[in-house]
Protein backbone atom coordinates (compact mmCIF):
# COMPACT_ATOMS: atom_id res chain seq x y z
CA UNK A 1 0.00 0.00 0.00
CA UNK A 2 2.26 2.47 -1.34
CA UNK A 3 0.39 5.16 -3.30
CA UNK A 4 -2.37 5.70 -1.25
CA UNK A 5 -5.38 8.70 -2.66
CA UNK A 6 -8.92 9.09 -3.70
CA UNK A 7 -9.00 6.01 -5.93
CA UNK A 8 -8.08 3.58 -2.81
CA UNK A 9 -10.66 4.82 -0.91
CA UNK A 10 -13.24 4.27 -3.65
CA UNK A 11 -11.46 1.32 -4.44
CA UNK A 12 -13.70 -1.91 -4.24
CA UNK A 13 -10.37 -4.10 -4.68
CA UNK A 14 -8.34 -5.69 -2.61
CA UNK A 15 -7.63 -2.64 0.23
CA UNK A 16 -10.22 -0.57 -1.16
CA UNK A 17 -12.34 1.49 0.93
CA UNK A 18 -15.08 1.40 -1.64
CA UNK A 19 -17.55 -1.26 0.05
CA UNK A 20 -17.84 1.05 3.93
CA UNK A 21 -17.37 3.81 1.97
CA UNK A 22 -20.52 3.00 0.00
CA UNK A 23 -22.49 1.50 2.69
CA UNK A 24 -21.58 4.87 5.06
CA UNK A 25 -23.07 6.92 2.03
CA UNK A 26 -26.17 4.58 2.02
CA UNK A 27 -26.80 4.53 5.73
CA UNK A 28 -26.25 8.81 5.18
CA UNK A 29 -29.19 8.58 2.88
CA UNK A 30 -31.11 6.19 4.82
CA UNK A 31 -31.27 8.18 8.21
CA UNK A 32 -31.66 11.89 6.72
CA UNK A 33 -34.42 10.48 4.87
CA UNK A 34 -36.41 9.00 7.21
CA UNK A 35 -35.52 12.11 9.54
CA UNK A 36 -36.43 14.09 7.00
CA UNK A 37 -39.81 12.43 6.38
CA UNK A 38 -40.41 12.58 10.25
CA UNK A 39 -39.44 16.18 9.90
CA UNK A 40 -42.35 16.70 7.03
CA UNK A 41 -44.95 15.07 9.52
CA UNK A 42 -43.73 17.72 12.33
CA UNK A 43 -43.89 19.80 9.59
CA UNK A 44 -47.26 19.75 8.65
CA UNK A 45 -48.94 19.16 12.47
CA UNK A 46 -47.03 22.38 13.19
CA UNK A 47 -48.20 24.22 10.18
CA UNK A 48 -51.48 23.44 10.88
CA UNK A 49 -50.96 24.60 14.83
CA UNK A 50 -49.98 28.04 13.43
CA UNK A 51 -52.88 28.28 10.50
CA UNK A 52 -55.99 26.81 12.22
CA UNK A 53 -55.02 26.36 15.66
CA UNK A 54 -55.93 28.03 18.81
CA UNK A 55 -54.35 30.50 21.46
CA UNK A 56 -52.83 27.50 23.05
CA UNK A 57 -51.97 25.62 20.23
CA UNK A 58 -50.29 28.50 17.85
CA UNK A 59 -48.54 28.84 21.54
CA UNK A 60 -46.83 25.62 21.52
CA UNK A 61 -45.81 25.27 18.11
CA UNK A 62 -44.60 29.16 18.23
CA UNK A 63 -42.70 28.04 21.60
CA UNK A 64 -41.51 24.60 19.57
CA UNK A 65 -39.85 26.89 16.29
CA UNK A 66 -38.16 29.58 18.78
CA UNK A 67 -36.42 26.98 20.52
CA UNK A 68 -35.05 24.58 18.15
CA UNK A 69 -33.87 27.59 16.10
CA UNK A 70 -32.36 28.67 19.19
CA UNK A 71 -30.47 26.00 20.60
CA UNK A 72 -27.65 23.99 18.36
CA UNK A 73 -28.46 20.73 16.27
CA UNK A 74 -25.25 18.80 18.50
CA UNK A 75 -26.78 19.41 21.18
CA UNK A 76 -30.62 18.47 20.47
CA UNK A 77 -29.09 15.28 19.18
CA UNK A 78 -27.13 14.83 22.48
CA UNK A 79 -30.46 15.33 24.53
CA UNK A 80 -32.22 12.53 22.15
CA UNK A 81 -29.31 9.79 22.13
CA UNK A 82 -28.30 10.42 26.00
CA UNK A 83 -32.22 11.70 26.91
CA UNK A 84 -33.32 8.17 26.01
CA UNK A 85 -31.36 6.59 28.06
CA UNK A 86 -32.61 8.27 30.54
CA UNK A 87 -35.85 7.33 29.99
CA UNK A 88 -34.84 3.86 28.70
CA UNK A 89 -32.84 3.01 31.37
CA UNK A 90 -34.74 2.56 34.29
CA UNK A 91 -37.53 1.06 32.66
CA UNK A 92 -34.82 -1.33 31.47
CA UNK A 93 -34.37 -1.78 34.78
CA UNK A 94 -37.59 -2.61 35.50
CA UNK A 95 -38.03 -5.19 33.40
CA UNK A 96 -34.77 -6.76 34.75
CA UNK A 97 -32.60 -5.59 32.13
CA UNK A 98 -29.07 -4.11 33.41
CA UNK A 99 -26.69 -1.29 32.46
CA UNK A 100 -27.35 1.10 29.94
CA UNK A 101 -30.30 1.55 27.51
CA UNK A 102 -30.32 3.72 24.88
CA UNK A 103 -32.16 4.35 21.53
CA UNK A 104 -29.58 2.88 18.59
CA UNK A 105 -28.16 5.59 16.86
CA UNK A 106 -29.95 5.46 13.82
CA UNK A 107 -33.41 5.92 15.49
CA UNK A 108 -32.35 8.69 18.34
CA UNK A 109 -30.53 10.63 15.02
CA UNK A 110 -32.91 10.26 13.04
CA UNK A 111 -35.63 11.48 15.68
CA UNK A 112 -32.94 14.62 15.87
CA UNK A 113 -33.24 15.32 12.88
CA UNK A 114 -37.02 14.77 12.34
CA UNK A 115 -37.19 17.15 14.94
CA UNK A 116 -34.63 19.88 14.40
CA UNK A 117 -35.90 19.94 10.88
CA UNK A 118 -39.72 20.36 11.78
CA UNK A 119 -39.08 23.90 12.85
CA UNK A 120 -37.95 24.52 9.13
CA UNK A 121 -40.73 22.63 7.50
CA UNK A 122 -43.42 24.37 10.18
CA UNK A 123 -42.42 27.42 8.32
CA UNK A 124 -42.34 26.11 4.74
CA UNK A 125 -45.57 24.71 4.41
CA UNK A 126 -46.89 27.73 6.73
CA UNK A 127 -45.52 30.17 3.94
CA UNK A 128 -46.52 27.56 1.26
CA UNK A 129 -50.50 27.75 2.81
CA UNK A 130 -50.09 31.68 2.28
CA UNK A 131 -49.38 31.49 -1.03
CA UNK A 132 -52.52 29.67 -2.10
CA UNK A 133 -55.03 32.16 -3.40
CA UNK A 134 -57.71 32.91 -1.17
CA UNK A 135 -60.29 33.39 -4.19
CA UNK A 136 -59.02 29.10 -5.68
CA UNK A 137 -59.98 28.45 -1.72
CA UNK A 138 -63.18 30.49 -1.97
CA UNK A 139 -64.29 28.93 -5.57
CA UNK A 140 -64.02 25.36 -4.08
CA UNK A 141 -66.18 26.21 -1.20
CA UNK A 142 -68.18 28.23 -3.59
CA UNK A 143 -69.41 24.88 -5.21
CA UNK A 144 -70.53 23.09 -2.53
CA UNK A 145 -67.19 20.80 -1.53
CA UNK A 146 -66.86 20.11 2.27
CA UNK A 147 -63.96 21.40 4.52
CA UNK A 148 -62.20 18.06 3.86
CA UNK A 149 -62.79 18.24 0.04
CA UNK A 150 -60.93 21.52 -0.16
CA UNK A 151 -58.30 20.89 1.47
CA UNK A 152 -57.68 17.44 -0.41
CA UNK A 153 -57.98 18.70 -3.25
CA UNK A 154 -57.13 22.23 -3.44
CA UNK A 155 -54.89 23.41 -0.57
CA UNK A 156 -52.83 20.34 -0.16
CA UNK A 157 -51.73 20.14 -3.84
CA UNK A 158 -51.31 23.89 -4.21
CA UNK A 159 -49.42 23.65 -1.14
CA UNK A 160 -47.30 21.04 -2.06
CA UNK A 161 -46.14 22.52 -5.64
CA UNK A 162 -45.36 26.11 -3.85
CA UNK A 163 -43.44 24.29 -0.71
CA UNK A 164 -41.42 22.58 -3.17
CA UNK A 165 -38.38 24.75 -3.57
CA UNK A 166 -38.41 25.31 0.42
CA UNK A 167 -38.44 21.52 0.64
CA UNK A 168 -35.45 21.09 -1.27
CA UNK A 169 -33.49 23.93 0.94
CA UNK A 170 -34.62 21.73 3.95
CA UNK A 171 -33.26 18.42 2.43
CA UNK A 172 -29.78 19.73 2.13
CA UNK A 173 -30.17 21.35 5.30
CA UNK A 174 -30.77 17.82 6.66
CA UNK A 175 -28.43 16.07 4.79
CA UNK A 176 -25.39 18.15 6.20
CA UNK A 177 -27.24 17.91 9.70
CA UNK A 178 -27.10 13.89 9.34
CA UNK A 179 -23.25 14.43 9.58
CA UNK A 180 -23.92 15.51 13.44
CA UNK A 181 -25.03 11.92 14.15
CA UNK A 182 -21.78 10.55 14.13
CA UNK A 183 -21.38 11.22 17.44
CA UNK A 184 -23.55 8.40 18.30
CA UNK A 185 -21.32 6.14 16.93
CA UNK A 186 -23.76 5.29 13.66
CA UNK A 187 -21.09 4.70 10.71
CA UNK A 188 -22.64 7.35 8.12
CA UNK A 189 -19.96 8.90 5.74
CA UNK A 190 -18.25 11.28 8.22
CA UNK A 191 -17.78 8.40 10.80
CA UNK A 192 -16.76 6.36 8.11
CA UNK A 193 -13.95 8.88 7.30
CA UNK A 194 -12.88 9.28 10.76
CA UNK A 195 -12.32 5.74 11.03
CA UNK A 196 -10.80 5.68 7.82
CA UNK A 197 -8.50 8.63 8.65
CA UNK A 198 -7.73 7.07 12.04
CA UNK A 199 -6.55 3.71 10.77
CA UNK A 200 -4.47 4.68 7.50
CA UNK A 201 -2.91 7.80 8.52
CA UNK A 202 -4.46 9.97 5.81
CA UNK A 203 -6.73 12.05 7.15
CA UNK A 204 -7.03 14.84 4.66
CA UNK A 205 -7.58 11.95 1.79
CA UNK A 206 -10.67 10.34 3.48
CA UNK A 207 -11.97 13.52 4.37
CA UNK A 208 -11.68 14.86 0.85
CA UNK A 209 -13.35 11.10 0.01
CA UNK A 210 -16.70 12.04 2.03
CA UNK A 211 -17.14 15.65 0.42
CA UNK A 212 -17.24 14.27 -2.21
CA UNK A 213 -19.81 11.69 -1.70
CA UNK A 214 -22.02 14.69 0.33
CA UNK A 215 -21.67 16.68 -3.22
CA UNK A 216 -22.84 13.95 -5.56
CA UNK A 217 -25.82 12.69 -3.00
CA UNK A 218 -26.72 16.49 -2.64
CA UNK A 219 -26.29 17.73 -6.46
CA UNK A 220 -28.09 14.54 -7.74
CA UNK A 221 -31.54 14.77 -5.28
CA UNK A 222 -31.08 18.86 -6.46
CA UNK A 223 -31.33 17.97 -9.82
CA UNK A 224 -34.13 15.23 -9.06
CA UNK A 225 -36.10 18.25 -6.95
CA UNK A 226 -35.59 20.69 -9.70
CA UNK A 227 -36.85 18.26 -12.00
CA UNK A 228 -39.71 17.15 -9.63
CA UNK A 229 -40.44 21.36 -9.16
CA UNK A 230 -40.62 22.00 -12.89
CA UNK A 231 -43.12 19.27 -13.92
CA UNK A 232 -45.99 19.82 -11.00
CA UNK A 233 -45.59 23.61 -10.93
CA UNK A 234 -46.77 23.79 -14.71
CA UNK A 235 -49.16 26.44 -15.22
CA UNK A 236 -48.41 27.77 -11.32
CA UNK A 237 -46.71 30.83 -12.67
CA UNK A 238 -48.71 33.63 -11.91
CA UNK A 239 -48.77 36.81 -14.18
CA UNK B 1 -77.05 24.61 -26.30
CA UNK B 2 -80.38 21.67 -26.76
CA UNK B 3 -78.72 19.96 -23.86
CA UNK B 4 -78.31 22.86 -21.69
CA UNK B 5 -82.13 23.12 -22.46
CA UNK B 6 -82.93 20.26 -21.12
CA UNK B 7 -81.01 19.88 -18.09
CA UNK B 8 -82.70 22.72 -17.35
CA UNK B 9 -85.80 21.44 -17.90
CA UNK B 10 -84.46 17.83 -16.05
CA UNK B 11 -83.79 20.40 -13.05
CA UNK B 12 -87.49 19.51 -11.21
CA UNK B 13 -89.68 21.96 -12.10
CA UNK B 14 -91.21 24.25 -9.55
CA UNK B 15 -94.34 26.19 -8.96
CA UNK B 16 -94.21 29.70 -10.90
CA UNK B 17 -94.54 31.30 -7.21
CA UNK B 18 -91.43 29.49 -5.80
CA UNK B 19 -88.86 31.78 -6.33
CA UNK B 20 -85.45 30.47 -7.65
CA UNK B 21 -83.58 33.29 -4.91
CA UNK B 22 -85.27 34.85 -2.20
CA UNK B 23 -83.40 37.36 -0.49
CA UNK B 24 -85.44 38.76 2.38
CA UNK B 25 -84.62 41.81 5.34
CA UNK B 26 -81.15 40.64 4.51
CA UNK B 27 -78.69 42.44 6.97
CA UNK B 28 -75.07 41.90 7.04
CA UNK B 29 -72.12 43.92 8.91
CA UNK B 30 -68.34 44.11 9.27
CA UNK B 31 -67.63 45.21 12.81
CA UNK B 32 -69.29 48.52 13.36
CA UNK B 33 -69.78 48.90 9.70
CA UNK B 34 -73.24 48.03 8.43
CA UNK B 35 -72.92 46.97 4.90
CA UNK B 36 -76.82 45.74 4.43
CA UNK B 37 -79.52 47.16 5.58
CA UNK B 38 -82.46 44.81 5.06
CA UNK B 39 -82.35 44.06 1.50
CA UNK B 40 -84.85 42.28 -0.30
CA UNK B 41 -85.14 40.46 -3.71
CA UNK B 42 -86.94 37.58 -5.44
CA UNK B 43 -85.25 36.12 -8.73
CA UNK B 44 -87.90 33.45 -10.49
CA UNK B 45 -86.66 30.84 -12.58
CA UNK B 46 -85.41 32.38 -15.90
CA UNK B 47 -84.91 36.04 -14.25
CA UNK B 48 -81.57 37.64 -15.33
CA UNK B 49 -81.63 40.19 -12.32
CA UNK B 50 -78.80 42.59 -12.97
CA UNK B 51 -77.57 44.58 -9.77
CA UNK B 52 -76.09 47.99 -10.07
CA UNK B 53 -74.40 50.02 -7.62
CA UNK B 54 -71.17 52.71 -6.90
CA UNK B 55 -68.52 51.09 -5.56
CA UNK B 56 -69.10 50.20 -1.67
CA UNK B 57 -72.60 49.35 -2.18
CA UNK B 58 -72.44 46.20 -0.63
CA UNK B 59 -73.23 44.36 -4.43
CA UNK B 60 -70.37 41.53 -3.34
CA UNK B 61 -71.61 41.00 0.05
CA UNK B 62 -75.30 40.38 -0.98
CA UNK B 63 -74.40 37.81 -3.45
CA UNK B 64 -71.94 36.19 -1.64
CA UNK B 65 -74.65 35.88 1.56
CA UNK B 66 -76.52 34.07 -1.26
CA UNK B 67 -74.29 31.23 -1.28
CA UNK B 68 -73.33 32.15 2.24
CA UNK B 69 -69.47 32.73 1.27
CA UNK B 70 -70.36 35.34 3.55
CA UNK B 71 -72.93 35.13 6.73
CA UNK B 72 -75.96 37.26 7.05
CA UNK B 73 -76.30 38.83 10.49
CA UNK B 74 -79.83 39.06 9.89
CA UNK B 75 -82.72 38.14 7.39
CA UNK B 76 -83.68 35.12 5.37
CA UNK B 77 -82.17 33.46 2.11
CA UNK B 78 -84.13 30.78 0.07
CA UNK B 79 -83.17 28.49 -2.49
CA UNK B 80 -85.75 27.44 -5.04
CA UNK B 81 -87.84 27.50 -1.57
CA UNK B 82 -85.62 25.70 0.84
CA UNK B 83 -84.57 28.26 3.57
CA UNK B 84 -81.09 28.36 4.71
CA UNK B 85 -80.92 28.04 8.55
CA UNK B 86 -78.67 29.51 10.67
CA UNK B 87 -77.67 29.22 14.38
CA UNK B 88 -76.44 31.87 16.54
CA UNK B 89 -72.92 30.96 18.25
CA UNK B 90 -70.32 32.89 20.12
CA UNK B 91 -68.45 34.51 17.29
CA UNK B 92 -71.95 35.44 15.32
CA UNK B 93 -74.33 33.48 12.99
CA UNK B 94 -73.34 30.11 11.88
CA UNK B 95 -75.13 27.89 9.22
CA UNK B 96 -77.22 25.63 11.18
CA UNK B 97 -76.23 22.60 8.77
CA UNK B 98 -73.05 22.57 6.82
CA UNK B 99 -74.49 19.68 4.82
CA UNK B 100 -77.08 22.06 3.50
CA UNK B 101 -75.31 24.58 2.53
CA UNK B 102 -72.41 22.62 0.93
CA UNK B 103 -75.68 20.80 -1.06
CA UNK B 104 -77.07 24.38 -1.84
CA UNK B 105 -74.09 25.14 -2.98
CA UNK B 106 -73.52 22.67 -5.28
CA UNK B 107 -76.61 24.08 -7.63
CA UNK B 108 -75.40 27.34 -7.32
CA UNK B 109 -73.04 28.39 -9.93
CA UNK B 110 -70.58 31.19 -8.78
CA UNK B 111 -68.53 33.04 -11.44
CA UNK B 112 -66.00 35.84 -10.06
CA UNK B 113 -64.56 39.30 -10.67
CA UNK B 114 -61.09 37.49 -10.72
CA UNK B 115 -62.00 34.30 -12.23
CA UNK B 116 -60.40 31.72 -9.54
CA UNK B 117 -59.61 29.09 -11.72
CA UNK B 118 -57.99 26.32 -9.70
CA UNK B 119 -54.34 26.56 -11.41
CA UNK B 120 -52.76 23.37 -10.43
CA UNK B 121 -55.64 22.00 -12.89
CA UNK B 122 -56.18 21.79 -16.49
CA UNK B 123 -59.39 23.83 -17.93
CA UNK B 124 -61.53 20.46 -18.50
CA UNK B 125 -60.21 19.29 -14.87
CA UNK B 126 -61.39 22.99 -13.50
CA UNK B 127 -64.35 21.90 -15.14
CA UNK B 128 -64.90 18.64 -14.18
CA UNK B 129 -64.57 19.12 -10.71
CA UNK B 130 -67.81 19.94 -9.09
CA UNK B 131 -69.89 17.33 -10.97
CA UNK B 132 -67.03 14.51 -10.34
CA UNK B 133 -66.05 15.26 -6.99
CA UNK B 134 -68.97 17.12 -5.19
CA UNK B 135 -72.28 15.56 -7.01
CA UNK B 136 -70.00 12.51 -7.59
CA UNK B 137 -71.34 12.21 -11.23
CA UNK B 138 -69.50 9.82 -13.46
CA UNK B 139 -66.45 10.56 -14.74
CA UNK B 140 -66.74 9.94 -18.48
CA UNK B 141 -70.08 11.67 -18.91
CA UNK B 142 -68.68 14.66 -16.83
CA UNK B 143 -65.63 14.99 -19.34
CA UNK B 144 -68.07 14.48 -22.44
CA UNK B 145 -70.35 16.92 -21.18
CA UNK B 146 -67.12 19.20 -20.11
CA UNK B 147 -66.27 19.15 -23.63
CA UNK B 148 -69.42 20.18 -24.82
CA UNK B 149 -69.45 23.62 -22.35
CA UNK B 150 -65.80 24.27 -23.45
CA UNK B 151 -66.98 24.23 -27.29
CA UNK B 152 -70.27 26.56 -26.20
CA UNK B 153 -68.14 28.83 -24.32
CA UNK B 154 -65.63 28.68 -27.23
CA UNK B 155 -62.52 27.62 -25.98
CA UNK B 156 -62.45 23.44 -26.70
CA UNK B 157 -58.92 23.82 -27.53
CA UNK B 158 -58.12 25.01 -24.52
CA UNK B 159 -59.29 21.78 -22.12
CA UNK B 160 -55.68 20.40 -21.43
CA UNK B 161 -54.28 24.40 -20.57
CA UNK B 162 -53.77 25.03 -17.62
CA UNK B 163 -55.49 28.42 -16.12
CA UNK B 164 -52.38 30.71 -16.63
CA UNK B 165 -51.98 30.29 -19.99
CA UNK B 166 -55.08 31.77 -21.06
CA UNK B 167 -56.28 35.28 -21.32
CA UNK B 168 -58.25 36.58 -18.98
CA UNK B 169 -61.55 36.85 -21.46
CA UNK B 170 -60.73 32.50 -21.71
CA UNK B 171 -60.48 32.56 -17.83
CA UNK B 172 -63.53 34.04 -17.25
CA UNK B 173 -65.19 32.16 -20.04
CA UNK B 174 -63.71 28.64 -18.47
CA UNK B 175 -65.41 29.89 -15.31
CA UNK B 176 -68.54 29.89 -16.62
CA UNK B 177 -68.62 26.89 -18.40
CA UNK B 178 -66.96 25.25 -14.54
CA UNK B 179 -70.15 27.03 -12.83
CA UNK B 180 -72.43 25.51 -15.63
CA UNK B 181 -70.70 21.85 -15.15
CA UNK B 182 -72.74 22.03 -11.51
CA UNK B 183 -76.26 22.24 -13.87
CA UNK B 184 -76.87 25.26 -11.37
CA UNK B 185 -80.43 26.03 -10.37
CA UNK B 186 -79.21 29.77 -10.70
CA UNK B 187 -75.92 31.38 -11.13
CA UNK B 188 -74.13 34.37 -9.37
CA UNK B 189 -71.88 36.47 -11.32
CA UNK B 190 -69.92 39.31 -9.26
CA UNK B 191 -68.34 41.80 -11.93
CA UNK B 192 -67.42 39.11 -14.47
CA UNK B 193 -66.16 41.57 -16.92
CA UNK B 194 -64.40 44.02 -14.45
CA UNK B 195 -60.71 42.61 -14.31
CA UNK B 196 -60.83 42.25 -18.19
CA UNK B 197 -58.68 44.48 -20.61
CA UNK B 198 -61.57 46.38 -22.52
CA UNK B 199 -61.01 44.44 -25.94
CA UNK B 200 -61.82 41.25 -23.97
CA UNK B 201 -65.31 42.37 -22.26
CA UNK B 202 -67.47 41.21 -25.48
CA UNK B 203 -66.42 37.43 -25.38
CA UNK B 204 -67.48 37.25 -22.12
CA UNK B 205 -70.50 39.19 -22.40
CA UNK B 206 -71.90 37.59 -25.38
CA UNK B 207 -71.28 34.35 -23.70
CA UNK B 208 -73.87 35.30 -20.96
CA UNK B 209 -76.27 37.23 -23.12
CA UNK B 210 -76.34 33.43 -24.99
CA UNK B 211 -76.89 32.19 -21.38
CA UNK B 212 -79.90 34.64 -20.62
CA UNK B 213 -81.23 33.11 -23.89
CA UNK B 214 -81.23 29.84 -22.85
CA UNK B 215 -83.62 30.99 -20.07
CA UNK B 216 -81.15 30.02 -17.01
CA UNK B 217 -81.73 32.17 -13.68
CA UNK B 218 -79.14 34.85 -13.44
CA UNK B 219 -77.74 37.17 -11.12
CA UNK B 220 -75.28 39.93 -12.08
CA UNK B 221 -73.41 42.33 -10.51
CA UNK B 222 -72.11 44.51 -13.09
CA UNK B 223 -71.17 47.85 -14.51
CA UNK B 224 -72.01 46.70 -18.21
CA UNK B 225 -75.16 49.58 -18.48
CA UNK B 226 -75.96 47.65 -21.76
CA UNK B 227 -76.38 44.19 -20.30
CA UNK B 228 -78.32 45.47 -17.48
CA UNK B 229 -80.34 47.52 -19.87
CA UNK B 230 -80.78 44.64 -22.47
CA UNK B 231 -80.21 41.63 -21.35
CA UNK B 232 -82.15 41.36 -17.98
CA UNK B 233 -85.08 41.26 -17.28
CA UNK B 234 -84.91 42.83 -13.98
CA UNK B 235 -82.76 45.74 -12.70
CA UNK B 236 -81.92 46.31 -8.83
CA UNK B 237 -79.97 49.39 -7.79
CA UNK B 238 -78.17 48.73 -4.17
CA UNK B 239 -76.93 52.03 -2.61
CA UNK B 240 -75.16 52.24 0.95
CA UNK B 241 -77.07 48.60 1.89
CA UNK B 242 -80.16 49.16 0.84
CA UNK B 243 -82.45 48.81 -2.34
CA UNK B 244 -82.83 52.63 -4.38
CA UNK B 245 -84.31 51.29 -7.18
CA UNK B 246 -86.27 48.26 -8.35
CA UNK B 247 -87.90 46.98 -11.55
CA UNK B 248 -88.00 46.35 -15.41
CA UNK B 249 -84.91 48.32 -17.26
CA UNK B 250 -87.69 50.06 -18.94
CA UNK B 251 -88.99 51.08 -15.57
CA UNK B 252 -85.45 51.78 -13.97
CA UNK B 253 -83.53 53.36 -16.71
CA UNK B 254 -86.51 55.26 -18.45
CA UNK B 255 -89.18 57.38 -16.65
CA UNK B 256 -88.86 58.19 -12.78
CA UNK B 257 -85.73 57.36 -11.00
CA UNK B 258 -84.26 58.43 -8.07
CA UNK B 259 -81.59 61.11 -8.21
CA UNK B 260 -79.27 58.96 -6.60
CA UNK B 261 -79.49 56.48 -9.72
CA UNK B 262 -79.49 59.74 -11.85
CA UNK B 263 -76.19 60.46 -10.32
CA UNK B 264 -74.98 56.93 -10.60
CA UNK B 265 -75.77 56.68 -14.33
CA UNK B 266 -73.80 59.98 -15.08
CA UNK B 267 -70.40 59.33 -13.10
N1 LIG C 1 -64.58 40.91 4.76
C1 LIG C 1 -64.83 42.21 4.98
N2 LIG C 1 -64.42 42.79 6.12
C2 LIG C 1 -64.66 44.10 6.37
N3 LIG C 1 -65.31 44.91 5.53
C3 LIG C 1 -65.76 44.41 4.36
C4 LIG C 1 -65.53 43.03 4.03
N4 LIG C 1 -66.07 42.80 2.81
C5 LIG C 1 -66.60 43.97 2.42
N5 LIG C 1 -66.42 44.93 3.34
C6 LIG C 1 -66.89 46.33 3.25
O1 LIG C 1 -68.26 46.29 2.97
C7 LIG C 1 -68.63 47.31 2.07
C8 LIG C 1 -69.35 46.71 0.88
O2 LIG C 1 -68.47 45.90 0.19
P1 LIG C 1 -68.90 45.13 -1.14
O3 LIG C 1 -70.08 44.30 -0.87
O4 LIG C 1 -67.68 44.43 -1.63
O5 LIG C 1 -69.28 46.32 -2.10
P2 LIG C 1 -69.44 46.33 -3.68
O6 LIG C 1 -69.32 44.94 -4.18
O7 LIG C 1 -70.78 46.93 -3.93
O8 LIG C 1 -68.34 47.21 -4.19
C9 LIG C 1 -67.35 48.03 1.71
O9 LIG C 1 -67.26 49.20 2.49
C10 LIG C 1 -66.27 47.06 2.08
O10 LIG C 1 -65.12 47.74 2.48
MG1 LIG D 1 -67.85 44.06 -5.41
Amino acid sequence: MNEFGLLTVFSFGPGGWGPAMFKAAAMTIAVALTGFVFGAMVGALGAWAKIAGGRITRGIADGYTTVLRGIPDLLVIYLFYFGSSAVLTPIGRMFGATGFLSLPGFLAGALAIGIVSGAYHTEVFRGAYRSVSRGEIEAAVAIGMSRALVFRRIIVPLSLRFALPGLGNVWQLVLKESALISVTGLVEILRQAQIGAGSTRQPFTFFLAAAILYLVISSVSGWTLQRAEQRFTRGLRRV
Amino acid sequence: MNMLQSQNASLAPVAESVPAVRVSQLRKSYGALEVLKGVSLDAHDGDVVSILGSSGSGKSTMLRCINMLEVPNGGEIAIGGEVIRLKETRTGPQPADRLQVDRLRSRIGMVFQSFNLWSHMTILENVIEAPVHVQKRPKAECIEEARELLAKVGIADKADHYPAHLSGGQQQRAAIARALAQRPRVMLFDEPTSALDPELVGEVLRVMRALAEEGRTMLVVTHEMGFARDVSNKVVFLHKGVVEEEGSPDDVFGGSRSERFRQFLVR
